[in-house]
């Protein structure tokens, strides 16, 4: 039992120095070597400012703008609080929410695609599907004096399809479409 | 359900199956201390480790020895992280200078990562530092990884062994599960994770110009003008690959594998997805190899193969139908989206992804989440918590879902010697009283955990009721969850509730302590057992252990033992809500 008490003591002690800094200052190292921007989040840069992550979602509620899922992190797609909204199926709380959000969202024609009226799981979504962006092309179209089909062609092009073509789902960061977006009227 | 998800879900088990037999060959390799081609490298420092810490490698251990050396092993590491948690403002590797950790928050935190369970009570970017995260969390990771592991391989050898009164050495076990194990193959899949995006920094917090400010109104009516966006940083691909790879799950982030920092692409999803089963797939095989009936090791697998395939059908289908309650909402399932029940969902992982993640992440004892189970509709959130309440012996967690399956093996060889009116022997060995009664302990002590507590939480209405975030049968659900959770040392949640009482804070941390420790005893006292047993040569009156008939016995015993524990609250719960939401009834 004493013996078993020393040396467990002196396990924790020189495995936790190991595993608990070598390890991840290890990692750390390589990956800052190879993969730097990676490591890093992945920050955009546009005119000296950073203004996201290619991996971390925004909110975008405005009729310019192709909107990004209902977020409940912090206020709103706070990446330093993520979180879902944990509410069940049979919540009112929910189901009250969602239906302000269909009201906001909808077009007038079709149901409105449940991905960007449902809170995502991390609050951080970059993502939407294909469809809800196809589904406001008209909306920003209209604000923007733009044609439907530019924006059409404008989020095909911004696609990203199933990795290795079997993994996961088609989706379109929103941040993406959106600086593409504002290029696109800039250039106008 | 869709083609394309049925194919991702087939593609992910063939690639278990495959993998589970070089695995499976590499953990015999290493246990039973035979040459491999890491042996070079790590060779000197397993013998470096062993003169430091004053182990002797070549004694043999009693199974109450193995059982002391890993309780007391498992204190110092508790200390050890409780005390980092409490100090962590005057440590280094704290950026946003969080605060030191309040104490029954501290406590039920390092009681949670040594168990191997994880639950977590807080919310990471805003409680832990960069320190507490590596040093107090990560390190568990390792550590209650190599301790199941070791757990196992001491109870396969009191099946293998013969007239021997000892099971091996914990030391030695613990070592060579994270130096040949654990260790190496974390150090890969890190650097694949950060390759697919996740970040390993040391960073503050950035903060981000929105490219669209927002007008935000707070809880108290007032609007504001939101600007920035903060970001949390972190060493985060270095923990994430142990976390997965050990069945641990305590997420770097609060929303664990759905955070984009965690678990950005598809790819990285499915090398987690990978991850969890790796280690326990190839132990079935090593159970196998080890007690010399290769095809007895397959035929656990087996077993296993078929419950997890009946949660992630069940599961999938589940959620492919999204909420009768949401109106005016396209839910279908088309070439440009996923449809279904969306909500805590990420839309990178669609629905396919995200039940079978729920189903891996509980059928072993992980907890690690992609989507957030608290949203799940009824019977979609009803499998995860199934699967743990059937023991977490679906794969199971490393080390702990072996040695939690052949506890059932044990009762499966009993009724089947019951039904034949003869001493049941399971691989030469006589199955006798003794046995069956440490695993009826085993058994009997997990289902008194979770209702014991379960039941008082709902009695006593000043205690924890006031935390629910969901009401109506949902929200018994949640408070089951929690201790299922807890005690089966998962670490997933029905999240919404605040679990950050003193009341939840404590009677977890009991909940996770007696679910590891208590339930270890009686677990290694069947193997003490077991190893000093003769071998009986087998007659045409035994029950071969290496059929399909047998594997159907093994699935058989396990659903009816969690059927008649637990369906009574069941019904309370998900089962009760699926019909209130058929009806319409909101809460």
């Amino acid at each position: 039992m004493r013996n078993h008490l020393t040396t467990a003591i002196l396990y924790t002690l020189i495995t936790g120095l190991v595993l608990g800094l070598g390890y991840p200052l290890a990692i750390t190292a390589i990956a800052h070597l190879v993969m730097p921007g990676k490591a890093s989040g992945q920050l955009i840069t546009e005119n000296g400012q950073i203004v996201g992550s290619a991996l971390i979602g925004q909110p975008f509620t405005g009729p310019g703008y192709f909107h990004s899922r209902p977020s409940v992190a912090g206020a709103g797609y706070d990446a330093g609080n993520s979180s879902g909204s944990n509410l069940g199926p049979t919540s009112k709380t929910l189901i009250d929410r969602v239906d302000a959000s269909v009201k906001a969202e909808s077009n007038g024609d079709a149901p409105v695609p449940v991905d960007l009226v449902t809170a995502s799981a991390s609050g951080l979504d970059p993502d939407i599907t294909p469809a809800a962006a196809l589904y406001q092309v008209h909306r920003v179209a209209q604000q923007r004096h733009l044609p439907d089909a530019t924006l059409q062609t404008l989020v095909q092009q911004n696609i990203t399809p199933r990795q290795l073509g079997l993994l996961g789902e088609p989706r379109i960061n929103v941040l993406a479409l959106n600086l593409a977006l504002d290029r696109l009227a800039r250039g106008r | 359900m869709t083609l394309n998800g049925w194919l991702q879900i087939a593609v992910f088990m063939a690639l278990i199956l495959l993998l589970a037999k070089p695995m499976g060959s590499y953990l015999t390799l290493v246990f039973e201390r035979r040459k491999t081609y890491l042996d070079p490298v790590l060779g000197p420092c397993e013998r470096l480790l062993y003169r430091l810490t004053r182990v002797r490698p070549d004694e043999e251990m009693r199974w109450s020895e193995y059982a002391v050396a890993m309780l007391v092993f498992s204190a110092a590491t508790m200390l050890l992280t409780y005390v980092v948690e409490r100090l962590q403002a005057h440590l280094p590797f704290n950026p946003q200078h969080l605060a030191n950790v309040e104490p029954a928050l501290a406590l039920n935190t390092a009681i949670s990562f040594t168990t191997n369970t994880n639950w977590q009570a807080y919310v990471p970017e805003t409680t832990m530092s960069y320190l507490t995260e590596m040093l107090g969390l990560a390190t568990h990771n390792f550590w209650s990884a190599a301790v199941g592991l070791a757990l196992a391989v001491a109870f396969v050898r009191g099946i293998a062994r013969r007239e021997k009164t000892t099971l091996g050495n914990f030391w030695v076990d613990l070592t060579r599960g994270i130096l040949w194990v654990l260790l190496p193959i974390s150090f890969v899949f890190a650097l694949a994770l950060v390759s697919q995006g996740v970040i390993q920094n040391f960073k503050p917090y950035d903060t981000v110009k929105l490219v669209e400010p927002q007008t935000v109104t707070g809880a108290d009516g007032k609007t504001t003008t939101v600007t920035t966006q903060t970001i949390a940083q972190g060493p985060v691909a270095s923990q994430e690959a142990i976390k997965m790879l050990g069945t641990n799950g305590g997420g770097f982030f609060n929303t664990n594998s759905a955070h984009p920092f965690e678990n950005p692409t598809p790819l990285s999803n499915f090398l987690q997805l990978l991850s969890i089963f790796l280690i326990p797939a190839g132990l079935a095989i090593t159970l196998g190899q080890m007690v010399g009936s290769p095809r007895h090791g397959w035929a656990v697998l087996a077993a296993m193969v078929v419950l997890w395939f009946a949660g992630t059908l069940t599961t999938y289908w589940a959620e492919s139908h999204g909420n009768p309650m949401m109106h005016n909402v396209d839910t279908r399932a088309l070439l440009t989206q996923a449809g279904g029940n969306m909500e805590g969902k990420e839309v990178r992982f669609g629905i396919a992804n995200s039940a079978l993640f729920a189903t891996v992440t509980t059928d072993a004892s992980c907890g690690a989440v992609n989507s957030m189970h608290d949203s799940f509709t009824p019977l979609g959130g009803m499998v995860p918590m199934t699967n743990i309440l059937l023991g977490e012996i679906v794969f199971g967690g490393v080390g702990a879902g072996l040695y939690g399956m052949l506890v059932f093996v044990v009762m499966a060889v009993f009724i089947a010697g019951l039904m034949v009116g003869r001493t049941p022997e399971y691989l030469g060995k006589k199955i006798e009283a003794y046995d069956v009664q440490m695993a009826m302990l085993y058994l009997l002590i997990f289902p008194l955990l979770i209702l014991g507590f379960s039941a008082v939480t709902v009695l006593m209405p000043n205690l924890g009721l006031a935390s629910l975030a969901n009401h109506g049968p949902h929200g018994l659900s949640e408070i089951l969850y929690a201790y299922t959770s807890a005690t089966g040392n998962n670490g997933s949640a029905f999240a919404g509730s605040n679990w950050n009482t003193h009341w939840y804070n404590y009677s977890l941390a009991l909940a996770m302590f007696f679910g590891r420790f208590l339930m270890i005893v009686p677990m290694l006292a069947i193997a003490g057992n077991l190893a000093g047993k003769k071998i009986v040569p087998a007659s045409a009156g035994t029950f071969p252990v290496t059929t399909p008939l047998f594997t159907v016995l093994l699935t058989a015993v396990i659903l009816i033992v969690g059927a008649l524990t637990f369906f009574p609250v069941l019904s309370l719960g998900p089962v009760l809500e699926h019909l209130l939401l058929r009806a319409g009834h909101l809460f």
